[in-house]
């Protein structure tokens, strides 16, 4: 796949995708917007431009792995993906219809380019670490990446995996964190503070890196990084906003989980233009 | 062959043992074959493969949700991988992960319990796993295996590796009558008829299934000939051998070292109410969970001996039409 450099290019990449987000989640009356707009340049930076892939092979052995943990907000996954010509963009709408490829949370069943089945939070970091051992003992080059909603790693099962991944010095493994500091029942740090959360990582033998996760040059360079870091692996903590893109739902719990009306929609889509 | 020679059931090997010497074998004839531990290595004689095979040997430390997982992302990636730990850690703290991430995306997870039932002895109710197959049972797709004895695991490992998808495998922790002669054939969810007779059927897995053969001599002794049936593949069920155990013998018993009521039992009441009705009745741990004891005093006190086998089949064979 030809890779997309240029920041301005993965910027106007990103506009479209939180564009069908907005389509997606509005035709399919339900779904989870905020967290959507909030991974959205992560999501864009690593298949355009990091990720060894190729979406006319999509079995490829030594292709890199992105796993989308949080997987509730696979709208921008595949809107990325359809984008990338793993699937067709024109049934993007038929999200969470019966029998559509694209289900409510990331299904190989029905959408076997996914890298894994997700939904039941807390649990991708550690399909990451069977990934990425994978990978060492067929001496692949391939890198595994793995998404994180801020909310999700209150689940015990990523400290876990948190604790295993250092421990077999995983260097080809690169977390990601959106911390867009809301999840549904409110403010993370009203429901379950995660702070000092990078020294949390820190402290697990992690090498850290902080940023705008919403700033696509830092996101080069933090992917850069990551790469480049030998004998341990790589956690970016991505500040983000929920909702990014669109005035009103933007740090508004209420977008977390409620689809726009068609009303709202419409000003979202005014917004993306 | 089904006979009606006397079985020797001499002491063998426990299947925990059993199946920590197959993963051996299998990682000598099988690159793709890798091994999770979850700190009981030693117990659940996963250590070997994990001395002769560093690389592919995974030790975890007490984290089974963790573990199931990573032993998923391995089997994604066209691994074989055995997750291993006690069946109660694994099956309870581990159950969410077997299900999302093993049995929901069907991946080629192979999942084993040692230390299964009440026979584990001294350390008590909360180190023992009672309600495993029924758990098990529960994962859509999952395949769930019960070895009786040291040569049905060797031969059930080999083909739960050879087999692909996502499966539980059910060991224990004490020593195994040895039930099978070493050339004895396994097929996942194919039963062995042990004993054949007409009077009366009993359906067993694990160590029940020698507590069967014993129960089936006793009868013999009161004139009854008791069918004996290896279910040693729990899902799925052989349909056919419990539809014509029902129709030819028309009393069936079942036991487990199990909950009776959500284990091997009541999965084969479904068959037989669905095809051929026929009196029933149930042996195994009533609702309650056990103690601390020696394994045989529990064997006997908890009601999983060869005697409540053999008066199980009496009260059956009385309520048969």
């Amino acid at each position: 796949m030809q890779k997309i450099t240029n920041p301005v290019e993965l910027a106007a990449i990103a506009k479209q995708v939180r564009r069908e987000v907005i389509e997606m989640i509005t035709a399919a009356k339900s779904g989870h917007p905020g967290g959507s707009l909030s991974v959205t340049e992560i999501v864009v930076t690593l298949f355009f431009e990091v990720m060894r892939i190729d979406p006319k092979n999509p079995e490829w052995k030594d292709r890199d792995r992105f796993i989308l943990s949080k997987g509730h907000c696979c709208p921008a996954l595949y809107s990325v993906m359809a984008k990338c010509g793993y699937c067709p963009e024109d049934q993007l709408n038929t999200l969470r219809k019966l029998g559509s490829i694209y289900q409510g949370h990331p299904d190989v069943r029905f959408l076997p380019a996914l890298d894994a089945s997700t939904g039941s939070l807390g649990e991708g970091l550690s399909l990451g670490i069977g990934m990425a051992l994978a990978a060492r003992l067929d001496s692949s080059p391939a890198r595994v990446y793995v998404a994180l909603g801020d909310g999700e790693i209150q689940e015990g099962q990523i400290w876990e995996a948190a604790m295993c991944a250092p421990k077999y010095k995983l260097d080809n493994l690169c977390v990601i964190v959106d911390y867009n500091r809301i999840q549904l029942d409110g403010f993370v740090k009203d429901i379950m503070d995660l702070e000092p959360l990078i020294d949390k990582w820190r402290s697990f033998n992690w090498h850290t890196v902080e940023l705008d996760g919403h700033d696509i040059p830092a996101l080069q360079r933090a992917f850069a990084e990551a790469a480049s870091t030998k004998g341990k692996p790589t956690v970016l903590i991505a500040h983000t906003i929920k909702g990014k893109g669109v005035s009103f739902m933007e740090n508004n719990p209420k977008f977390h989980g409620t689809a726009p009306t068609p009303e709202e929609a419409k000003r979202a889509l005014q917004e993306l233009q | 062959m089904p006979t009606r020679t006397k079985f020797e059931l001499k002491m063998g090997a426990a299947t925990r043992e059993a199946f920590g010497k197959a993963l051996v074998e299998l990682g000598d004839s099988n690159p793709n074959v890798v091994v999770l531990d979850a700190d009981l290595a030693k117990s659940t004689y996963t250590e070997a493969f994990g001395k002769k095979f560093p690389d592919r040997f995974f030790e975890c430390g007490i984290a089974e949700a963790d573990m199931v997982a990573i032993g998923a992302g391995l089997a994604y990636s066209g691994k074989i991988p055995f997750v291993s730990s006690f069946s109660t850690f694994l099956m309870n703290k581990g159950f969410e992960q077997l299900r999302v991430t093993a049995a929901f995306p069907r991946v080629n997870l192979k999942s084993v319990g040692t230390h299964s039932g009440i026979s584990i002895g001294e350390d008590g109710p909360s180190q023992m796993s009672i309600e495993d197959i029924s758990l098990a049972c529960s994962l859509a797709g999952f395949v769930v295996i019960c070895p009786a004895d040291e040569v049905a695991m060797t031969k059930l490992v080999r083909a739960a590796a050879a087999y692909n998808g996502p499966l539980f495998i059910r060991a224990g922790r004490a020593k195994a009558a040895v039930v099978y002669g070493p050339d004895q054939e396994f097929e996942i969810g194919k039963s062995i008829e042990l004993l054949e007779g007409g009077d009366v059927t009993l359906i067993a897995a694990g160590l029940l299934l020698a507590e069967s053969i014993r129960a089936a001599e006793t009868l013999e002794a009161e004139g009854i000939t008791a069918r004996v049936i290896d279910m040693h593949t729990i899902k799925p069920l052989d349909r056919e051998a419990i539809a014509r155990a029902a129709r030819e013998t028309g009393a069936i018993v079942c036991a487990e070292e199990h909950l009776k009521d959500s284990g091997l039992g009541v999965r084969v009441a479904q068959i037989v109410a669905e095809t051929h009705p026929a009196a029933m009745e149930f042996v195994g741990i009533d609702n309650t969970y056990a103690e601390s004891g020696s394994p045989e005093e529990l064997l006997d006190k908890y009601g999983l001996r060869a005697a409540n086998v053999a008066e199980a089949a009496r009260r059956a064979m009385k309520r048969k039409r």
